[in-house]
């Protein structure tokens, strides 16, 4: 059943047909997917849901697509995590993470939007697709366009380092480095996807990409048994997750599959790029755009699109937003991977560290629970803690030696 | 090409009248889409239409003008 209605503008409510298009010809506001929730009644139920395959397309009424999606299949549906041992280490009663650490097929939850990007865009008619991205995106619209036999450029910063770039020319995109002040950088691309037919998945196809987001908030409902939780922490780069988290849940309670908790939405951003936090920290909901500096490579976004609207729901959420230093950033990446066993990149160190932070502040209380948005995986950040963990002590092959090292352990060989 | 652009003034710019100018000095058309000043800041959506090259140049000189110009989409390049 398709229940897509329009493309309609968050600022002036203007309402457009589908069509690759992402800003209003009246007032420039983005446009946004709209759909009659009406007509699932009766019909999406939590039975037809748990009946389908274990993956985010299994919400497919609630994502803006026409038939069945042609890229990215077998995304989504990644682990909802109890934490028991980060439950204890940060003194809270009900801790859970949602790890798109492994999220399919290119480890970070850009693969939900990407699938969404790309099915939309085979249903339009494009051959070729692209974007802008300095990592997580790149690699996922390489990859995803690559599995679903489409082209792809990716635009990316000349001095972009080697292993980025590695992660998406794996997969044969076509990779154009560009030179330039970032400013530059960034008004060629959205040029370049003004310019060309193609699905710039950032940029004309936005609002269908966006949608995307919004799986990470049913898989996380669900798998809490249908339940909201109380709290809910997002990564900030644009702020797009964190509007489309909260636009999941308001889904979800509107189409009685969940009953309406509360939830307040809370924002995670680096110190050294934080226009979306420091905006609600100031009271005000206009965003005063920053130069990126931070070891949070993929939030840094300095001029987030989606700010004002991430600013909206926080605060008409009743939740908060907070930022951390790169070194915070560090110690809350190795607290999960001790505590959890979970190797999240430099974002899922900003959403722990903040979430730390506003629980120690009682901005987060201790006693309800509370999900914490893990969206990207450590093997990518590897710079970032390299200083960080223990240097392997070294031995020569022999016992002797062992029985010293293990004994200063505590562990006796004798028995 | 037509062109869409967020130009931010600050308060050493945002009483000139740099959009009157800018179709002075370039054969370019402008159409303000939106605009609202606010906190000594001056936002602006505009279109610029005109040949390539032309619309290239009227956004350097926008630039040079110490106005800030943006992309609608503020920031593409995503992590
Ligand atoms: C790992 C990771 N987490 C979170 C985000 C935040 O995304 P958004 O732009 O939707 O705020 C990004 C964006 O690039 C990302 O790469
Ligand atoms: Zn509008």
């Amino acid at each position: 059943m398709n229940i897509v209605r329009a493309l309609k503008c968050r600022e002036c409510g203007h309402e457009y047909e589908i069509q690759p298009t992402h800003v209003c010809e009246f007032c420039f506001g983005p446009l946004e997917v709209v759909y009659d929730y009406e007509k699932l009644d009766g019909y999406f139920t939590r039975e037809l849901i748990e009946s389908r395959p274990q993956n985010m397309w299994r919400y497919k009424e609630l994502l803006p697509i026409d038939g069945e999606p042609s890229v990215g299949a077998q995304n989504g549906f990644t682990p909802l995590v109890r934490a028991k041992n980060l439950e204890k280490a940060l003194g809270v009663s009900e801790l859970y993470i949602k790890n798109d650490s492994v999220c399919y097929p290119t480890l970070s939850f850009k693969d939900r939007v990407v699938s969404v990007a790309l099915s939309k865009a085979v249903e339009f008619g494009f051959k070729t697709v692209a974007c802008a991205s300095t990592g997580n995106l790149a690699g996922s619209v390489a990859a995803n366009a690559a599995a679903a036999g489409l082209e792809s450029y990716v635009f990316i910063p000349h001095d972009l380092e080697q292993g980025k770039v590695l992660g998406a020319g794996i997969f044969g995109t076509k990779i154009i480095g560009i030179k330039g002040k970032y400013d530059d950088v960034n008004r060629l691309c959205s040029e370049v996807a003004g310019k060309y037919g193609w699905a710039f998945v950032n940029v004309n196809v936005r609002p269908f990409y966006a949608e995307g987001s919004k799986s990470l908030g049913y898989e996380m409902m669900e798998q809490l048994g249908w339940k909201a939780p109380k709290h809910v922490v997002v990564p900030m780069a644009s702020g797009s997750l964190c509007t489309k988290v909260h636009k999941s849940i308001k889904e979800f309670i509107k189409l009685g599959l969940i009953e309406d908790n509360g939830t307040a939405v809370y924002g995670a951003q680096a110190t050294g790029c934080s226009p979306i936090a420091k905006s609600v920290k100031d009271g005000t909901d206009l965003i005063h755009p920053v130069i990126a500096d931070t070891i949070a490579k993929s939030l840094a976004i300095g001029n987030p699109a989606d700010g004002f609207y991430a600013n909206r729901v926080i605060n008409e959420t009743g939740g908060w937003a907070e930022d951390v230093s790169d070194q915070e950033v560090i110690d809350a990446m190795k607290l999960l991977a001790e505590t959890e066993g979970i190797f999240a990149e430099t974002a899922g160190g900003v959403t722990l560290g903040c979430a730390k932070k506003m629980i120690e502040s009682g901005k987060l209380p201790r006693d309800e629970s509370i999900v914490l948005c893990i969206t990207g995986n450590g093997l990518k950040t590897q710079e970032a803690v390299v200083d960080a963990i223990d240097k392997p002590r070294i031995i020569d092959a022999n016992l002797k030696d062992f029985d010293e090292l293990a004994a200063a352990d505590g562990f006796d060989a004798a028995a | 090409m037509k062109l869409r652009v967020y130009l931010t003034f600050d308060e050493a710019t945002v009483r000139e009248p740099i959009i009157w100018k800018l179709a002075k000095e370039f054969d370019v058309v402008t159409n303000i889409r939106t605009a609202e000043v606010k906190d000594h800041m001056g936002l602006v959506g505009l279109e610029i239409d005109g040949d390539d090259a032309v619309v290239e140049a009227a956004t350097q000189w926008l630039s040079d003008q110490g106005v800030t110009v943006a992309p609608i989409e503020q920031d593409v390049i995503e992590g």
